[in-house]
């Protein structure tokens, strides 16, 4: 198994960086799935986790000026590994002015993450800041856990409204309640509500408009649909806030998809990255 | 006593307090003939710093005349009078610190803008005088730069790392988080920074090292240092001894004297068989604990010093000779070191206490328990107050 990739271009540093810091505030610890065209983070909905998963996809070429993959074996070319993001994050902040950073897999006490930045510095020799992130490799037995989720039968797909005014919202709620509604139809109206014994808040978007998802069988179950007609999700409101909180990746496209009274499937899709949270519903 | 600080003075001593609050929850001050001199010392007396304020630091100097005052107070009341920096820089035109014997009360009086006066009435405590023992000028290595080098160096360890490992050969210098004893190494992160001995002012080196120490109070120190914009001496020897960081120019002169981790400790950390790594790293001191404790005993038996502030002199005991073997050993003698190190006993981890002139037991916690009883000095030869 070798690992070998290096990123030359400080926007692209950036940018990597900031979808790293995503990740990190979402969760504590993620698989990191490696292959030829591409690098996942992988959460996979656990108990533990409140049955929260998420699904992060990066176009490998888009980020990394080099970048070697040797997997497991021929037939399973890609590697997968259990690691924390935030080690990733702390070793990143460093290495942001850097002329290059590279990432290895490499064997110290354990296999580790070993990420080594060049950074410029007063003299004709550059410093070298290295990071030895300490990472467990999944076996391939295992594998079945972290692939791509399928997207839901969707009763109802819908943009998103910004995502700065949704977190100031649910922010709010969240200090009268332990559980938000998401309810949005196909004619473009999405609310946030919250009800408790002394108050009922809702917050109405309209305009936002429907994603329109070529032949998708669900898209014909939705058409059948009456257009006003809401689907509705109550959801952990900490779970919500904490998608909205981390984000640093300005999205191109953001959505969500919800099946009535089972989950909300959150969308964040960018040229080179595309994130994918779901949220199951409480009773 | 009396002094009188006017202008950007005002400021640097206040940035002085609060570095020395980074070090010890007590400021011990003393005027003496050659300056002022505002000290504190950390608990478990691992860490020591003095700033010396020469009389040309202020505008008016006058120390007491029989020259026997010194005392010390919480260092958070001294703070509270310097609390806002950004005001003092703006409103505060001269500071008065001066002894009011009768009332027996240290006074501090700022005279602000628009004839506002803050006065400030301290109490305190007589003490002994507190001085470490360290020999800066006898130092096997001595690297200086500029504050901006180590600050930018500080930034890639976190705000929550205690220690911090530092080796040099003749050409580099190497920064490493140092993970504690009961850490696995298996799962912590790792950080390593590399830097040319071309980024600093002054990088002499005549023997390989490897010390740690607290990384806490280097980053005291790097407050006052940022703001006096003035280069940052580190000198150190062979790890056991204590490292001293300085900032001096013609009117001050601050030192930070920090213990650092005995050999046991280092070898189960620091000696990683890196096969990749592009540059040699350091062979660790093969040093056993018996020859600590011989070392300590020795320091111990050589004079002590008078109670002026500065590099005190003292007889450095020769270095135990396993150094000039461990100079000769390479790298590739790492292989076999880790296989030694796995069947050496579990390490043993010690700050030595920094030698204030009493006999300290080699191990942390023996000597935590000492100094409670015991009063730290290195007094005058004729002062009859020698508490032990």
């Amino acid at each position: 198994m070798k690992f070998r990739a290096k990123i030359n271009d400080v926007g692209c540093l950036n940018h990597f960086t900031r979808v790293v810091n995503t990740i990190t505030k979402l969760t504590k610890t993620c698989v990191l799935r490696l292959t030829v065209d591409n690098m996942y983070f992988v959460l996979s909905g656990k108990v533990a986790n409140g049955g929260v998963s998420m699904w992060c996809e990066l176009l490998q070429v888009n980020f990394f000026e080099e970048y070697q993959l040797e997997g497991v074996s021929a037939d399973a070319n890609e590697i997968c590994l259990e690691v924390a993001p935030e080690n990733l994050s702390r070793a990143l902040k460093t290495a942001q002015n850097a002329k290059s950073v590279k990432i290895k897999l490499t064997k110290k006490h354990g296999p580790c993450l070993t990420l080594a930045a060049e950074l410029p510095s007063l003299s004709s020799i550059n410093r070298i800041v290295t990071h030895d992130i300490p990472v467990d490799i999944i076996p391939k037995r295992l594998w079945h856990d972290f692939k791509e989720p399928t997207v839901p039968d969707f009763d109802v797909s819908i943009y998103l409204p910004p995502l700065k005014t949704m977190k100031s919202v649910v922010d709010r709620m969240k200090n009268l309640s332990n559980y938000l509604v998401v309810e949005a139809n196909m004619n473009g109206e999405m609310n946030l509500k919250i009800e408790t014994d002394l108050v009922s808040v809702t917050t109405h978007f309209k305009d936002l408009g429907n994603p329109p998802w070529g032949d998708n069988a669900s898209q014909s179950q939705s058409q059948s649909r009456d257009a006003e007609a809401m689907a509705h999700a109550r959801v952990d409101i900490r779970k919500l806030q904490q998608f909205l909180m981390g984000q640093q990746v300005n999205p191109n496209k953001s959505m969500c998809n919800i099946v009535d009274k089972r989950i909300i499937h959150l969308i964040l899709l960018q040229e080179d990255v595309s994130l994918q949270y779901f949220i199951p519903a409480v009773a | 006593m009396d002094c009188v600080t006017t202008g950007g003075n005002v400021k640097v001593l206040a940035k002085a307090i609060h570095s020395l609050s980074k070090i010890g929850e007590e400021l011990y001050l003393e005027p003496v003939e050659d300056g002022l001199t505002l000290r504190a010392v950390n608990s478990s007396r691992s860490a020591f710093a003095c700033f010396l304020l020469s009389p040309l630091f202020f505008q008016r100097y006058q120390a007491p005349s029989d020259h026997a005052f010194r005392c010390k107070m919480p260092i958070k009341s001294m703070q509270a009078v310097f609390r806002s920096l950004s005001s003092l820089e703006r409103s505060v035109e001269k500071c008065r610190i001066e002894l009011n014997s009768e009332k027996n009360r240290l006074t501090v009086t700022l005279h602000c803008k628009h004839g506002l006066l803050k006065t400030h009435n301290l109490s305190f405590q007589d003490c002994e005088s507190l001085q470490a023992v360290f020999d800066k000028e006898n130092c096997a290595n001595v690297l200086r730069a500029q504050p901006r080098l180590w600050v930018d160096t500080v930034l890639h360890f976190p705000p929550s790392l205690e220690e911090v490992n530092v080796s040099v050969n003749g050409e580099r210098v190497w920064l490493r988080n140092h993970l504690e004893d009961d850490a696995d190494p298996s799962r912590a992160m790792m950080t390593e920074l590399c830097l040319s001995a071309e980024e600093f002012d002054h990088f002499a080196v005549r023997s390989e090292s490897n010390i740690t120490f607290c990384l806490k109070e280097l980053r005291g120190l790097l407050v006052f240092a940022e703001s006096s914009g003035l280069p940052v001496s580190m000198h150190f020897d062979e790890p056991g001894s204590p490292v001293v960081l300085s900032v001096s120019d013609s009117v001050l002169d601050a030192n930070f004297v920090l213990a650092t981790l005995s050999e046991d400790a280092h070898q189960r950390n620091h000696n990683n068989n890196k096969a990749d790594r592009r540059e040699a790293q350091p062979a660790a001191d093969d040093f056993m604990s018996d020859d600590m404790d011989s070392y300590l005993i020795a320091m111990e038996a050589s004079d002590l010093p008078g109670d002026l502030p500065g590099p005190s002199h003292e007889s450095v005991p020769p270095v135990p000779q396993s150094s000039t073997n461990h100079r000769a050993r390479l790298p590739s003698e790492e292989e076999e070191e880790e296989e030694e190190e796995q069947v050496n006993q579990p390490p043993n981890k010690k700050f030595c206490s920094l030698f204030f002139g009493s006999v300290l037991p080699a191990s942390s916690q023996l000597t935590n328990q000492t100094i409670q009883g015991q009063e730290v000095l290195a007094s005058d030869s004729d002062n009859e107050k020698q508490e032990e």
